[in-house]
């Protein structure tokens, strides 16, 4: 960092750019990738965390938190914003959200109301950023260059957005549901991050509007005082700070929708790298993943002894059906046995007892799904570098 | 396939802890200039970029991507969020961020 002072530079805003190792950062990781060095920083109601970018923060999960339990503790949990207008103050005696547009009769709720007068429910589930492991994208891609600490399973609180839609009396002819919060861009010219689901979609009963994370409040970074749940999608569609709810009668098409957040609409959501992206659709369900989460890559085991494997595997809403193993760089697969089932959305941890002859061993974890899809062993491209899942390869040196 | 698991809770035991809730704020953290663009040469871009994001977006951007890569992240912040930069200091930027990360 510099030690001559840029404020100078700056004007407006109230923003002040300060010499010197900003967040107090002491500790750095190295992400597995070229320019992978991040400072690890403390950000409020957080542990120390990767930092991505500061403003708007930008944090992800230390991968080792993925082996301490399979529920990500809050002060944990990775954080994504697009804007950097976060709200600097939210009082929640005041906190009002809109329920609006296509309706019979529009819905102001305070969060008194909402935990009051319609019925609370739970889920547990994983969110993901579209762009997670973005880094270890081959050729790499322009973008927020994110190891795998870009997700996390947590257990959700709240009221289904099917029982707030109902109250408002969806009319004839609507068509999509669209969210807003209260974070804003830094620019009127920069389009406001508004998300979109399908009427059915909204509808489904498994779309919450949580209030609670983990049996807390949401942390400030995570959404406080309310956040969009959807389970099995990635982490786009997961609004924080929601507080504006519109029914709309044709296909939404703000920029997060129409022009952002798009994938190749073909059978592989994939290009050859550099093909030109042409017909698109919007990112929707997570791809199925697994990853080794007991050691890390390099890590020095004892050789002829039984060595405990672990790991969590997860997808887009399909019960994992099976773990696979291979403990000789992909040739023959062991299978894995899976752990507490706590329903479709969440991690499901698997283990699995190898014994390691002396040498570094290629270790692969492949999870597949009961819908019969399963972790590519080739990594597929595509050119935002969304939905990166392929087979993980952990090397081990048993001595 | 199984249903997911939604619980149904009793709501009302929520609402003491909601009633008693006082204002949280927050603060953006401080922000420093990354010594890559701590020169005269990253002025522009130091000046130009952190009007709305801090400068990690940039330094954190994979090596050797070329300079058209940078062209193209600066033609994004000018065309599609609309960047208040006119078109001669965007390209000082586009070149500089190609010198020092290209």
């Amino acid at each position: 960092m510099t030690t001559f002072d840029r404020r100078h530079f700056i004007s407006g805003a109230g923003l002040s750019l300060l010499a010197g190792p900003a967040l107090g950062a002491a500790k750095s990781v190295t992400l597995r990738f070229g320019n992978g060095t991040r400072p690890l920083v403390k950000m409020p109601q957080k542990r120390p965390m990767i930092l991505l970018t500061s403003r708007p923060p930008q944090l992800e999960t230390p991968f080792e938190v993925f082996n301490e339990g399979l529920i990500t503790p809050n002060d944990a949990f990775f954080v994504r914003y697009h804007l950097s207008g976060l709200p600097t103050v939210i009082d929640p005696a005041r906190f009002r959200l809109s329920i609006g547009g296509h309706v019979e009769k529009p819905l102001e709720l305070s969060l008194a109301n909402l935990k009051r007068d319609f019925p609370v429910t739970e889920i547990v589930a994983v969110n993901q950023c579209s762009g997670n492991s973005r880094g270890f994208v081959n050729p790499r891609v322009g973008g927020g260059q994110l190891g795998n600490g870009a997700m996390g399973n947590a257990r959700w609180r709240g009221v289904s957005l099917r029982a707030l839609l109902d109250k408002a009396g969806v009319r004839e002819g609507a068509r999509q549901v669209t969210f807003n919060g209260l974070d804003n861009p830094p620019l009127d010219t920069i389009p406001d991050f508004v998300k979109a689901l399908d009427l059915d979609h909204a509808r489904d009963g498994e779309v919450l509007v949580a209030f609670a994370m983990n049996g807390a409040d949401l942390p400030f970074l995570n959404g406080y005082p309310l956040r969009l749940i959807v389970p099995g999608h990635f982490g786009t569609y997961w609004v924080k700070h929601l507080n504006e709810i519109n029914v709309v009668d044709a296909q939404f098409d703000g920029y997060w929708m129409k022009t952002a957040y798009r994938i190749p609409d073909n059978d592989c959501n994939c290009l050859v790298p550099g093909q030109k992206l042409e017909k698109t659709k919007p990112i929707g369900r997570f791809n199925v993943r697994s990853f080794i989460t007991s050691h890390t890559d390099g890590a020095k085991v004892a050789a002829e002894r039984l060595t405990e494997l672990r790991g969590i595997a997860f997808s887009g809403g399909s019960n994992i059906a099976r773990l696979a193993v291979s403990i000789d760089g992909g040739q023959n697969w062991l299978d894995a046995k899976l752990g507490e089932d706590a329903g479709r959305y969440s991690f499901r941890e698997w283990r699995l007892g190898v014994t390691l002859p002396a040498g570094v061993h290629a270790i692969k974890v492949r999870a597949y799904t009961t819908d019969g899809e399963a972790q590519p062993l080739e990594a597929r491209w595509q050119p935002a570098g969304y939905m990166h899942n392929a087979v993980e390869t952990m090397h081990l040196e048993a001595a | 396939m199984r249903k997911a698991s939604i619980a149904l809770i009793a709501s009302a035991a929520l609402l003491s802890t909601a009633l008693a809730a006082k204002p949280v704020t927050f603060a953006l953290p401080e922000e420093s200039v990354p010594v890559e663009l701590a020169d005269a040469e990253g002025e522009p871009v130091v000046n130009a970029c952190s009007t709305c994001h801090s400068l990690e977006y940039i330094t954190t951007q994979p090596r050797g991507k070329g300079a058209q890569f940078w062209k193209d992240s600066v033609a994004k912040m000018v065309n599609v969020y609309k960047a208040p930069l006119e078109p001669a200091d965007a390209d000082a930027v586009a070149s500089a961020l190609a010198r020092k990360f290209g």
